[in-house]
């Protein structure tokens, strides 16, 4: 609404320092004046409308975790009588969102670290090295992009449960680091070319080795390009929901995705609504507050790869 | 020196390279030669039966039916995503009317809507499902009582419980946590856009919608492409797969109204005890993808613009 009280005066207005746009402003304004408002109204509608849908349901979990059973099905819209705090803690006790927020923290943890020194070795060996396979070893691990997870899980089922890999935190690690890799050696390829070699080479002539020349020079220039593959990364495998599905299915490992999902299954018969609330919440609201904090680098970050 | 170079190579390679075998590259060869066997996946013993399973495939009304709602998620979800996110982008960064000397910008609150809409983005697919289910849910849940509040209490459909409207439902869903992504990365293309071409433009008459199809479309059409192919692999694979077997009931509807192939591929092998099966329609569903992403990238050539 206000879009449209304020444009119309805003073009009127002769902007005496910049004559160039007042110009390119006013020739069309006056065509279509009036159905150039109402395209406006709508457009302007629709973004509110659309941020509307976004945030409303987050609000409305909000809300809902904070109301007993009774009223969640009673009256689904109305607001808590009281904040009935107790949803949060029974929901990280009794139904193990404590556990399953270690388990995520762990699995993160051990497989970001591994994903980016793995697969910054490999991108650096790769960006800056001439050697024959070079482009082989390159488009075998980009391929893994397009290619559907799900068949590979089957077998990769079996062999894990030969190796005693099955249903174990380190097990799962390995698999996030394997399938993290293609994105992350792309994207990393593509940074190490960018850097200058020049610094490289100075530190090869006063000696350095190769390994320490990676560790001391280049992984320091790459940091831009580590923390936006790394918050890749990190979002990625914190919402990772298929790979444990498949591959991890003993109850005391469970990742957070994968609890709710129970937790919400077992509602069937324990009938525990508002804790579930209370947990979907719980696991929503870090990321959230991460990423209206990180907002920036967050976006960069996700979005890098694509525009590459 | 030379020595030193490829031992360095070789020791930087192999950790990595090793682990991408042995957890990727192995199990695909793998997961295609059992789709020759008659491998259930309970025992270790198995034969090699030819062309069977294929035969079976074609066969199987189940495997017809997540075939057809798959190419639905892969045509549809990237249309309607795609051309949202183009719609809110322009307006977020070109839609605003004339202020300040700017020959164009984006409406107001733009940096807001920005951050708004990328919230989904960074939620676990998981949680999304979840949420949504409860929102769909026919007697109690958020649409219907709202629905109710605003007097139109005849119209409560079983969404997620109805065959004809529960596919709908799943995709409504990816597309409300995909939008945001499509927005940012649109605004990002766009902002380098040089506004000269916009101002060019509007001094000859342009209105806003032709210069959408005239300056913004081409110019970020690489872009487009890529999110296309990216979307759709999302489609057929993960995304797909964590919706549908949360959301619907079975899981993959009534009447297998929702099932897609990803989900088929899963309960063959780990519910059906078929794993040999379940690798056969993997293998489909490779072909399905690899063929999508040709097709767009075919589809989509055009000179490439330098600007």
């Amino acid at each position: 609404m206000k879009t449209t009280e304020t444009s119309p005066a805003g073009t009127a207005e002769p902007l005496p320092h910049v004559v160039k746009t007042d110009l390119s402003g006013a020739k069309p304004k006056r065509k279509k004046r009036g159905d150039g408002r109402v395209l406006n109204v709508f457009s302007h509608g629709m973004l509110v409308l659309w941020a509307f849908m976004v945030v409303m349901p987050l609000l409305w979990a909000v809300m809902t975790s904070f109301k007993d059973d009774n009223a969640i099905f009673s009256s689904p819209w109305s607001l808590p009588d009281r904040l009935h705090f107790e949803n949060w803690s029974r929901a990280w006790g009794q139904a193990h969102m404590s556990d399953y927020f270690l388990n995520t923290v762990l699995v993160v943890a051990g497989s970001l670290a591994g994903t980016l020194l793995l697969g910054s070795m490999a991108a650096y060996v790769l960006a800056r090295f001439d050697f024959p396979g070079n482009r082989f070893i390159y488009f075998l691990f980009i391929g893994g992009m397009s290619f559907p997870i799900m068949l590979a899980l089957v077998p990769l089922f079996y062999v894990m449960n030969n190796i005693q890999l099955l249903n174990t935190i380190h097990g799962l690690i390995l698999v996030y680091i394997a399938y993290s890799l293609p994105f992350t050696v792309f994207f990393l390829t593509a940074f190490f070319r960018t850097l200058p070699t020049s610094v490289a080479e100075a530190a090869l002539i006063d000696g350095a080795s190769h390994t320490r020349t990676f560790f001391q020079v280049m992984l320091p220039m790459a940091k831009p390009g580590l923390i936006s593959v790394g918050i890749f990364n990190f979002l990625g495998q914190w919402n990772q929901y298929m790979l444990p599905t498949v591959l991890n299915t003993e109850q005391e490992n469970k990742v957070l995705s994968q609890g709710l999902v129970q937790l919400a299954v077992s509602q069937g018969y324990k009938g525990d609504w508002s804790g579930l609330f209370a947990g979907l919440v719980m696991a929503m609201l870090p990321v959230l507050a991460a990423y209206i904090v990180f907002q920036r680098q967050v976006v960069a970050g996700l979005t890098a790869g694509a525009l590459k | 020196m030379q020595h030193g170079k490829y031992r360095f190579i070789v020791g930087f390679l192999a950790a990595p390279l090793a682990l991408y075998a042995v957890f990727v590259i192995w199990p695909f060869v793998q997961s295609i030669y059992y789709s020759f066997t008659d491998w259930t996946g309970l025992s270790p013993d198995f034969s090699m039966v030819g062309f069977d399973n294929y035969a079976r495939l074609l066969d199987d009304d189940v495997f017809w039916k997540s075939l057809q709602h798959s190419l639905l998620f892969a045509l549809v979800l990237p249309v309607v995503t795609i051309g949202l996110a183009l719609f809110f982008a322009f307006m977020i960064n070109v839609g605003g009317r004339h202020r300040k000397g700017a020959a164009i910008s984006g409406v107001r609150g733009s940096s807001f809507y920005k951050i708004a809409y990328f919230f989904p983005q960074v939620l676990s697919i998981a949680i999304v499902a979840l949420l949504f289910q409860f929102a769909y849910n026919p007697e109690s849940g958020a649409i219907n009582s709202a629905l109710k509040a605003v007097g139109l209490g005849d119209v409560q459909p079983l969404w997620l419980g109805d065959p004809d409207l529960a596919l709908w439902c799943v995709m409504a869903v990816l597309v409300w946590s995909t939008v945001g992504f499509f927005v940012v990365l649109f605004s990002a293309g766009m902002a380098s856009i040089p506004k000269d071409f916009y101002e060019a433009a509007l001094l000859d008459g342009a209105s806003r919608v032709t210069t959408f199809f005239r300056i913004t479309l081409p110019l970020l059409w690489d872009t487009i492409q890529s999110g296309w192919v990216y979307m759709g692999i999302l489609a057929l694979g993960a995304e797909s797969f964590a919706v549908v077997q949360i959301m619907t009931t079975g899981p993959g509807g009534p009447d297998y109204s929702t099932t897609v192939m990803v989900l088929y591929v899963y309960q063959s092998a780990f519910r059906d005890g078929a794993a040999a099966y379940a690798t056969t329609i993997g293998v489909a569903l490779l072909v399905v993808t690899l063929a999508f992403a040709a097709v767009v990238m075919k589809l989509g050539r055009r000179e490439r613009l330098e600007y």
